[in-house]
This record gives C-alpha cells, structure tokens and sequence, in this order.
C-alpha cells in the first residue's frame, strides 16, 4: 500500500483524480438519495405556499441574519415538544429556498410562533425588544417601521421561486405587488384578490397596524406569523403523516 | 508590483481590468437601486485603479532573465499582510459582536449595526480574510520551495490574490447592505460566487502548473494537503451555491435547493469548510512550516498518508451531525455520526505526527515562542477534533446542538488551532521574505503568544460553562413534570459568561494587533536594510528543502 502510494505521489493528476475519488463519496452516498427516497418528504396535499408579502418578509428576516439566533427546526425531543409545539417535519420547509434551519439558540426557537402572539406585540418587540422582554438581547429593528417595502419586483421574485420548484401560478405572479399591498390592507379592494389565490385561511391584517402604509415591518409580521402554520401536517398524529397514496 | 511583470503580462493585465471594469460598469448600470450597482460601482473603482496602476508603471524596464533563477515571493508577502490586516479586521468586529450579546444597545438604531449583519462580517473576514489570504500566500511559498521551482508566471499569481481580496471586500461590505444568502460560511450572492469560482480555477491551474516545473520527484504532503484544499472547496462551494437570481439587476437569488435536501447540502459544505478549508490547508502549512522550524524531519510518512487520506475520504460524510434529531431521515444522521467517531482516527495520527516531530526540539519549544504557536495549535488540533467526534455523537449533540458549546468548540479550533498555526507560519516566513535574522522583537512574540493562548482558554472555558448550562436549563423539569426555565431564564444565566467571552476574545484581538505592529516593524527595518540586501535565493541547488518525502 505504502508502495503504491510510494509511486502514486510522483503523478500530479493521480493525487488530482483520487482527491476528488475520495471526496466525492461521502456527499454522493448522503446527498443524492435525498431526492429520489420518497419518504423523505412526508405528503401534505393541502400546504400552501408563501403570499408576496410573507416572501417579503421571510427575505428580510433573511436579509437581516435573524437565523444566526434563532432556529426553526424543533427536534424530536421531549423537551424541545413541550416548549415549542410538535416536532418539525421535513414537508413544512418544502417551499423554504433556502431553509433556515439555524444552528443556534441565542433566542428562542420560531419554527411554530406563527400566530403564538399579537402583531401589536410584535411590532412592539421589533421596535424595542426590551420594552416586552425586559432580558432580551435582541437588537431593536425599529428602522422596519419607516422603511417602505419594496414591491415592484415581487413578480420577479415569485418567477424566480418557481424555477427552482414553488408551485405559485400566472396568477399570482402577475398579481405579487397587488397582493402583497393588499394582505396588509384589509379594507381595501385588493385584499379580495389575497384570499382568492392564496386561500380563505390567509391572514389579511394590518400587521403593522398602519393599513395606508405597506412597510417592511408589515412584511416581517407577516411571515412570523404564518411561521408553523403553512400546513398542520405536524399536528396530525405519525402515522396519518406517513401514510403513502 | 507592476515593473516585476512582464511586457506581455502587462498587456494581460490591462486586458483583464478593462474586462472587470466593463462587468462592473454593466452591474452599477443593471443595478441601480439595489446592493448590486453598489458593487458594481466598487468593482468598477477597483479595475480602474488597477488600470491606473499598470500604466503608470507600464513603461518601466522589463524584470531582468535572471529573475527565473530565484522564486517569486512578491504575491506571498502581500498576502501575508492582507491576511494580518484581515485578521485585525475581523476579530475586531467578532469582538464587537461578542459585546452587543451582552450589551444589545450598542446598535444605534442602524441596520448595518446589528448582529445579524455583522456577524458574517466576522466569520468571513477570519476564515476567508485572515484564514485564505494565509493559506494563499504560504501555498505560494511553499510549493516552489518543495518543487524547487518558479512560479510559472508573475501576472497569475496576483490575478489570484487582487482577485481573492475583492471577493471578500465584496462579500463583506455586501452583509453591511443586508446581501446575504443566510447560508452559513456561505452568504456571499450568486455574482461574488461567479467571481470566486473563476479566481478559484486559476489558483488551481496554478497549482498544477507549478508542480509539473518542479524538479523534486515526489510532490511534498504539504502540496498534497494544499491541493485537496483548493479542490474540495471549489467541489463544495460550485454545489452549495447553485440558485437563481432574481434577475440579472438583483442581488437577490434563491437556491436551487429547498427545505432537507437544502439543509444537508448546506451542512455538507459547511462542516467541510471546517475539512478542507481549516483543516486540510492549514494542515498542509504546518507539514512544511514546523519541521523546517524546529529543524527536524516529519516524524513519519506513512502516518502522514494514512492522516491525509483518512481525512479527505472520512471528513465528506460527516456533515449531517449538525443535524441530529431534525427532520433529516434518521440513515443520514447516523452515518454522519458513525464516520465523526472514526474521523477521530485520522485527525489523531496527524496531531500526533506534528507533535512526535518536534521530539529531539522540545528545547527549541521552550525557547521559540514562533515554534511554540505551533506547538500549542497541535495540541489544540487534537482536542478540537476529539471534542468534535465527541460532540458528533447523537446524545451529546441533544445537549450541545443550539448551544454555546457549538461555538466553543468552534472557537478551541479556529483558535486554538487555525490562528496559531498561521501565526507560527507567519512569524517564521516574515524574516525569510523580508531577509532579515529574526523579527523586529522576540519580547512581542512572546507577548502575543501569551495574549493569544490565555485569551482562547478564557472564550472557550467561557463558552463550555454558558453552553452546558443552557443545554441543562432548557431540559430540566421540576417536580411536578413540568420544564423548570423558560428561555428568559437561560438568556439571563448566559450574562456574566458573554462578557467573559468578550474580554477573551479582546485579549486575542490585542495580540493579533501587537502581531501586526511587530511584522510591519520588521519589514520597516528590512527596507531601510535593503542597501546591503543578500542576493535572493537560488532555485537550483542552495534551498534544498530540510524535509524530503519518503522516509
């Protein structure tokens, strides 16, 4: 073996060759039957995807590192259960390019706060964190609030998302800017639109509790709350999840 | 710089800066309105400097035919001073962020200011900044010693290094403007990414081009290391940064990938950015930097196959331990711990390789605080990869995973480990480049090998208490069955360690400063020395390197 080794080392594109030999195992045998097993992704017919403005906002939270202290991944712990609800599946990430997983717990876990608390608090939390949590150590985001969402190119956005997999229609994404004006402005006539293409169950709220102004903070709320509650297939007991067709 | 080019590589080099310059001024122009005409606008700025550059010294007197007799050392020594400006930038900043976890005010209502951007600031500026400026530079070093031959070109090698350092101005200046992928180590946008696969190529093209000139039968383990380096990242780098941008006028792209698939594609290139980019690089700078300073051989070679081989094929499979107990099937999980367990093997033979090399110079040890770094980023080598596998394994990782253990680990080996060594490195090549006996102060050495160990111990002793505690708090249960701390309760637990870790971490900045001072001061000396400067060194026949292959 030394030997071969002994002769191997004098060639420059044999070291080349058997690098890339050695190093392409392991990602190979791990990576790819992720996309063909099909019980790696339970089924959740029912799921819907991200409206504009959650895109808006999940780009934002994104844009922002949120995911350098929070995770969304609740694991199969007895613990992580009680404290933050069901265990995470994979389907519930199914539409997340990229996933935000995290790796770390500086604040709390956000994979089911959809819904958990009241927008006013949320805008509160945003603007000052210590004003609700006096402990916390979250830096106040209070700019999201004066900053206008930038609309024009969500069309682009939601096109981009369905060349890499996200079911959204023509419909929508001729309609991104409108809708995502109108999920946040309830009384107008484009939240109509909202409910039509995304479904009854969608939030249309004044997340920031401005209704005239869209905003980043809107945006943010928005996606928050809708996290945990894209489908209830977590909810559902094992074995209903793993059922195949 | 520019009167060491060639005529023709001078050419090649307008060329190409006219090339970056016209991809900068289309960004600025697509771009408006978004982070990306920014950049477009800085790369637009940085080719026309370039170009200013090489016309001023265009018609300068071509290098002298003689120059082919010696090596090329002009790109290592100005990567060597990027990596220490990089390194005082970026654990500036680490230590910035360390201080807002414990004092969140100190954000003055500024987006760039917060964590969340700042925090890649950080991690990119040490790893990519500081970590490949060094790795760049010392391959450059080191492959022509232990081939015994030039650098094919002049006009190459800086093509890599300018190449590198706008990546990572770009990158970093991007997390500023909120331009992130939020892909861990890999945050950079699809357009940076372009830019580092093509500087990326050309490093490796050189690579090779080097190694077919040299007149040593066998390539050296440090070029073996050096290349599964520069190989696996561009493998790891081309795949996890597959996406799709928005539009060509955005910065903004989505990854191909989504939801599990996304997140083992993620772990299996960042854990191996930890293989092949701090591991497997700074392993092949401590295979020729420690024997030639102490002045002993590698202790064995078959070690070093069986350490090298058991990395680059065992390090590929471990990635999904950062994803136990998630819901990445429970087969993956498992193989990525199995194969963290028998890393332990490989990383092990390594560590105890470099240290059974320095038996017979243990005196050396105790007198050379440069032979020392790397001494102590052995050591920590070997407890930062027992302390992985350990912390690989699935009950372990429910207490550690989302915890500060995670960071202290990180931290024993970045470090403990990576810094040391390119210190070590650093302080050992200074004198060489520069031609001098010795550095500008020994005392400041010394200094900064005491600031730098007692500021690691202090982060991570700091990190292992907050992390184990957190861990414990968020599982325990009263009497009653019920969890016995709410989160708040854990935050305000973490108080006194964050502060303990900021001043670690301050402790280790300062070194890092003194480090800077105390090469700029020799190199200040070396030029007002330089009348009287040696001739350079002769390829052929005079620096034979003191370590051969084989045994």
């Amino acid at each position: 073996m030394f030997g071969f080794h002994y002769r191997l080392e004098r060639r420059t594109i044999g070291m080349v060759l058997g690098i890339i030999a050695a190093a392409s195992v392991g990602g190979l045998v791990e990576i790819a039957p992720l996309f063909t097993i099909h019980q790696t992704v339970e089924d959740a017919p029912e799921m819907r995807v991200y409206t504009p403005l959650e895109l808006a906002g999940r780009n934002i939270y994104i844009r922002e590192g949120c995911y350098a202290c929070h995770s969304q991944m609740i694991r199969t712990l007895r613990d992580e259960v009680e404290r933050y609800g069901p265990y995470s599946l994979a389907v519930e990430s199914k539409y997340d390019h990229p996933m935000l997983w995290g790796s770390k717990r500086t604040g709390p876990d956000l994979a089911r706060v959809g819904e958990k608390y009241s927008d006013d608090w949320h805008v509160a939390h945003m603007i000052n964190p210590r004003a609700v949590v006096p402990e916390s150590v979250m830096p106040a985001y209070a700019f999201l609030e004066r900053t206008e969402l930038r609309t024009d190119d969500l069309s682009k956005h939601l096109r981009a998302q369905r060349d890499v997999g996200v079911p959204y229609t023509d419909d929508m994404i001729a309609n991104a800017a409108a809708d995502a004006y109108g999920q946040a402005a309830p009384d107008s006539p484009a939240a109509d639109g909202v409910v039509k293409r995304y479904g009854k169950a969608t939030t249309v709220r004044a997340f920031d509790g401005k209704p005239k102004d869209l905003t980043e903070m809107d945006a943010l709320v928005a996606y928050l709350q809708i996290l945990g509650r894209l489908t209830d297939a977590a909810h559902k007991p094992v074995a209903t999840a793993e059922k195949k067709p | 710089m520019v009167a060491e080019l060639t005529k023709n590589e001078r050419q090649a080099a307008l060329i190409i800066l006219l090339a970056l310059a016209v991809t900068g001024l289309a960004m600025a122009a697509g771009g408006r309105g978004d982070p990306l005409g920014v950049h477009g606008a800085l790369v637009l700025v940085a080719a026309i400097g370039g170009i200013f550059a090489v016309i001023g010294g265009y018609y300068a007197p071509e290098p002298p035919a003689d120059r082919l007799d010696s090596y090329y050392d002009s790109p290592t020594k100005f990567g060597i001073i990027a990596a220490m400006v990089w390194a005082v930038i970026g654990m500036a900043v680490g230590d910035w962020v360390a201080w807002l976890l414990a004092y969140p005010e100190w954000t003055f209502d500024a987006a760039w200011a917060s964590f969340g951007r700042l925090r890649p600031v950080h991690t990119s500026g040490v790893i990519f900044g500081f970590g490949g400026n060094a790795l760049i530079a010392t391959s450059f070093y080191v492959m022509q010693r232990t081939s015994r031959a030039r650098l094919p070109d002049q006009l190459t090698p800086w093509f890599v290094l300018l190449g590198y350092n706008l990546f990572c101005v770009v990158a970093a200046t991007g997390y500023l403007m909120g331009v992130t992928q939020s892909k861990e180590y890999a945050e950079p946008e699809w357009y940076a990414d372009i830019w580092l696969v093509i500087v990326w190529v050309t490093y490796f093209v050189l690579y090779l081009r080097t190694l077919n000139r040299r007149k040593e039968p066998h390539i050296y383990v440090s070029n073996w290391y050096y290349m599964a380096f520069v190989l696996v990242v561009a493998m790891l780098h081309i795949v996890n940064n597959l996406a799709v941008p928005v539009s060509w006028g955005e910065a903004k792209s989505y990854s191909l990938f989504s939801g599990v698939q996304d997140a083992m594609t993620q772990w299996w290139y960042g854990h191996n950015a930890v293989a092949f980019f701090l591991t497997s690089g700074f392993l092949g700078m401590m295979y020729y930097y420690m024997p030639k300073r102490a002045g002993r051989p590698i202790y064995s070679y078959r070690m070093s196959i069986i350490s090298f081989w058991g990395i680059t094929f065992f390090y590929m499979w471990v990635g999904s331990h950062h994803l136990h107990y998630t819901a990445l099937p429970q087969w993956v999980q498992s193989l990525g711990m199995t194969f963290s367990v028998m890393l332990l093997v490989p990383s092990w033979v390594s560590a105890g390789n470099a240290l059974m090399t320095l038996n017979g110079a243990w005196h050396k040890v105790r007198d050379d605080a440069v032979l020392r770094f790397m001494m102590v980023a052995a050591v920590f080598y070997g407890l930062s990869t027992f302390e992985g596998s350990f912390m690989a394994i699935r009950p372990v990782n429910a207490l550690s995973h989302y915890t500060d253990w995670t960071i202290g680990h990180v931290h024993a080996g970045v470090l403990g480990w990576v810094a040391m060594i390119t210190f070590g490195a650093i302080y050992a090549s200074v004198p060489w480049l520069w031609k001098r006996d010795g550095m500008y102060s020994a005392k400041l050495v010394e200094a900064h090998f005491w600031l730098a160990l007692a500021g690691t111990i202090i982060y991570v002793f700091a990190m292992w208490n907050s992390g184990i505690i957190q861990g414990l708090m968020w599982r325990t249960y009263n009497e009653s069955g019920t969890l016995a701390y709410s989160f708040v309760d854990s935050l305000v637990a973490m108080h006194p360690y964050y502060i303990a870790r900021a001043v670690g971490g301050a402790f280790f900045l300062l070194g890092a400063i003194i480090g800077f001072y105390n090469i700029w001061m020799t190199i200040r000396t070396a030029a007002q020395a330089q009348a009287q400067a040696s001739p350079d060194y002769s390829v052929v026949g005079v620096d034979i390197p003191a370590v051969q292959p084989g045994e």
